[in-house]
């Protein structure tokens, strides 16, 4: 069905983001804008977008078929033809249902979190442009469209991660986030060829590759399927190319929100949910991500549990969420996934908006043991941060227990006790650090006596909404177990695999069992850091404090050695190899030209014999021919 | 026809005398004098083979020639003059002013 919402939800951002950026350029260059006219422009937009996507998230429950929207013809070469098209179908309107709604929020936060600073105006121009390049990665209709989006989230990430570009870490972890991207950009382009080949050139879009899977080979299907993953571990921060995330702190807080809750690295989750038919004809492919996941499920849960930087534990918190979202999607379970994904969006934002308020209010401080006793300052802050840790330890009804529970059943169920295994121990882990976390900055007793307390409205309002959000996420997918409807489940049932089907005793005792690992993390937790003594604070150190050592390897492994290639390249190939061969064809020339140049001595009896010796050897050839005629 | 070999041999040497002088000379009039000597080469050579064909053209060249020499002979000899009064010397390895010098 035709629809000309699908592209209003598009442009709307994307023309908040060029009004913004006018507004922006008239400020530095002309006269200044007030900053409400900023924020006015950055919130509504995205809130409109959210409500065009309402309305047809309405119309799809109401039964309504698949919306589209084409546009015009893009590309034609040879067979390939590629269309400007926009799909809405349950998947797209389910991820930009959230994507926009949890957008808009953070919009607002972002209102308060950056006001007086200079760069407001370009701040919202950035956040619009990456809401709106999410928003067309999550709408596109073929996997060339997808692109678009998913290099405009890169390039976005980029330019907010590196926001304070005066520091050069800032700088660099941009680019870290950058380059890193590039190199699972690249897996997914030869993937999305690969997959191209393998259909035998049979067009692009997703419901005309869903129907032609039939027909491709299944070791260019694996091909095709590995390196799209490639593509996924890159936005979606897995092991091996997940370095940029912790990194990607150096961005302001909203900035974090935005990324690990809306956009951004769930685009990795909803790219292997949209090549849903690609993954359930290749097991194989769908174990090894199901792997990855695990392993970095639980990488990333070690990890945090040593870090001292708030928003450095937040984002190794999302990277392991993110794993627990692979684990689902590669082992068939969609939409269980997908809820994660939904749920995850709430309970992060909000905990990234409660360290954004927890960090202004000590003016830029990030280490968790110089904050402590927030509670008593903030304490609408404090409450929603605990909801949200809460939420994320998996302890019922709030939403992360029936979303992360729903994942650990899936993976019992299908014989990954393995898989299992990690993902209750990183369960215990993320209760463990999560809590850590809660205990340090908000209960335990403070060194500082003053504090500067922000109580901005756009700051509070979010974080409330959201605190509901994670509280009451969970019940749209109840499970069927309790009698729920199970909303999620059957909404995306098209795109499963593999159903849940066990029976009500075996799930009754893994709940009870995810209930009692998540409530041993909070006991060691409770135990180490209720009350914590602030004036042994921990650091980061060991080798979990040192995170592995992995961006030491990965220093070593590729910065350096591409680094002396390059010194190689300069220094041997350009300056010796081809330089020097240039410049001795050259200095050649000038050498022949200085001892040419003697002829040329201005003395007229020289040139009067250069002339007769030419006349004379003219008259020679021309008497040889007539000789030989 | 041998008489025609000796004049065609003698206004060979004429000219190539002339232009061995003119090469080999540096003093200007000696040049000026070489190439009025190459002139009269040619002009023999006209008339040699004028009369030779009983046709005038060549003749009448040969006045041309002659004619040309005269009026150049006006501007080469005040060329000379001013040559003179610039450099006070008429040997022609002096007037190299048009030579750059080759680093």
């Amino acid at each position: 069905m035709q629809t000309p919402y699908l592209l209003w939800i598009i442009l709307l951002p994307l023309a908040g983001a060029l009004i913004n950026a006018g507004f922006y350029f008239y400020h530095i260059k002309f006269r200044e804008v007030p900053e409400k006219l900023f924020a006015i422009v950055g919130t509504v937009t995205p809130f409109i977008a959210f409500l065009f996507t309402l309305n047809l998230f309405l119309q799809l429950l109401d039964g309504s078929a698949n919306f589209e929207q084409t546009l015009f013809q893009w590309l034609e070469v040879d067979q390939m033809s590629i269309e400007m098209k926009f799909l809405g179908d349950k998947l797209s309107i389910f991820m930009s249902m959230f994507v926009t709604f949890v957008g808009w929020l953070i919009h607002i936060y972002a209102v308060g979190y950056m006001k007086g600073d200079k760069g407001f105006g370009k701040f919202f121009a950035y956040f619009n442009l990456f809401l709106a390049s999410m928003l067309i990665l999550v709408l596109a209709d073929n996997p060339v469209i997808l692109f678009i989006g998913w290099e405009g989230v890169g390039v976005c990430s980029y330019l907010l991660i590196s926001f304070y570009y005066t520091d050069a870490n800032n700088v660099m972890a941009g680019n870290k986030a950058f380059i890193v991207n590039r190199v699972g950009d690249l897996g997914f382009i030869l993937g999305v060829v690969t997959l191209f080949f393998a259909l035998n050139q049979t067009g692009l879009s997703f419901t005309e590759m869903k129907a032609n899977i039939h027909l491709a080979s299944n070791d260019l299907l694996i091909l095709s399927g590995f390196l799209l993953f490639i593509g996924a571990m890159g936005k979606s921060a897995q092991v091996p190319l997940y370095v940029w995330l912790p990194d990607a702190m150096a961005g302001p807080t909203p900035i974090s929100a935005l990324i690990h809750a809306a956009t951004m690295v769930t685009a990795g989750i909803y790219m292997v949910a949209r090549f849903h038919f690609l993954y359930s004809s290749v097991e194989e492919i769908g174990l090894f991500i199901a792997y990855i996941g695990a392993i970095s499920a639980l990488f990333a849960a070690v990890i945090a549990t040593k870090q001292t930087d708030i928003k450095k534990i937040l984002a190794y918190s999302t990277m392991s969420q993110l794993g627990y979202m692979f684990i689902a999607v590669g082992l068939g379970f969609y939409s269980s996934g997908l809820f994660h994904v939904f749920t995850h969006a709430f309970f992060k934002a909000m905990l990234f908006m409660g360290a954004g308020g927890a960090i202004l209010a000590l003016h830029h401080e990030q280490n968790i043991f110089k904050m402590g006793q927030h509670r008593k300052r903030l304490p609408i802050i404090s409450a929603t941060f605990l909801i949200g840790v809460i939420a994320i330890s998996g302890i019922p009804p709030f939403s992360g227990f029936f979303s992360k529970d729903a994942i650990l059943a899936a993976a019992f169920q299908e014989g990954q006790y393995l898989i299992w295994g990690m993902g209750m121990f990183t369960a215990f882990l993320t209760a463990f650090y999560m809590f850590r976390l809660y205990f340090v900055v908000f209960k335990a007793p403070s060194k500082q006596e003053e504090s500067y307390v922000y109580t901005d409205k756009t700051i509070t309002f979010p974080l409330v909404v959201l605190a509901i959000g994670a509280i009451g996420a969970g019940f749209l997918n109840f499970p069927a177990i309790f009698h729920g409807s199970a909303f999620v489940d059957s909404w995306l049932a098209e795109l499963n695999s593999v159903k849940l089907h066990m029976s009500h005793g075996t799930e009754y005792a893994l709940m009870v069992a995810s209930i009692a690992v998540a409530a041993a993390g909070i006991f060691v937790a409770y135990k180490k850091y209720y009350n914590y003594d602030v004036y042994k604070p921990e650091t980061e150190d060991g080798l979990i404090g040192n995170k592995f050592y992995i961006d030491e390897i990965y220093h070593v492994l590729f910065v350096k050695s591409i680094k002396k290639m390059s010194v190689f390249f300069v220094e041997t190939i350009d300056d010796k190899i081809i330089d020097g061969f240039l410049m001795a064809t050259s200095k050649g020339f000038v050498n022949i030209g200085k001892k040419l140049a003697v002829i040329q001595n201005a003395n007229v009896r020289y040139y009067a014999f250069y002339m007769l010796a030419g006349i004379s050897v003219i008259s020679f050839y021309v008497y040889i021919t007539l000789i030989g005629q | 026809m041998s008489s025609l070999t000796g004049y065609a041999a003698v206004s060979m040497i004429l000219f190539s005398l002339g232009a061995i002088g003119v090469v080999s000379r540096r003093n200007i009039f000696v040049i000026y004098m070489s190439i009025e000597l190459m002139l009269n080469g040619i002009n023999l050579f006209l008339v040699t083979f004028a009369r030779y064909h009983f046709n005038m053209d060549g003749q009448i060249m040969s006045i041309m020639v002659i004619a040309i020499a005269a009026a150049e002979a006006a501007i080469f000899l005040s060329v000379i003059i001013l040559l003179f009064k610039t450099k006070k010397s008429l040997d022609t390895n002096m007037f190299t002013q048009l030579k750059e010098e080759v680093k």
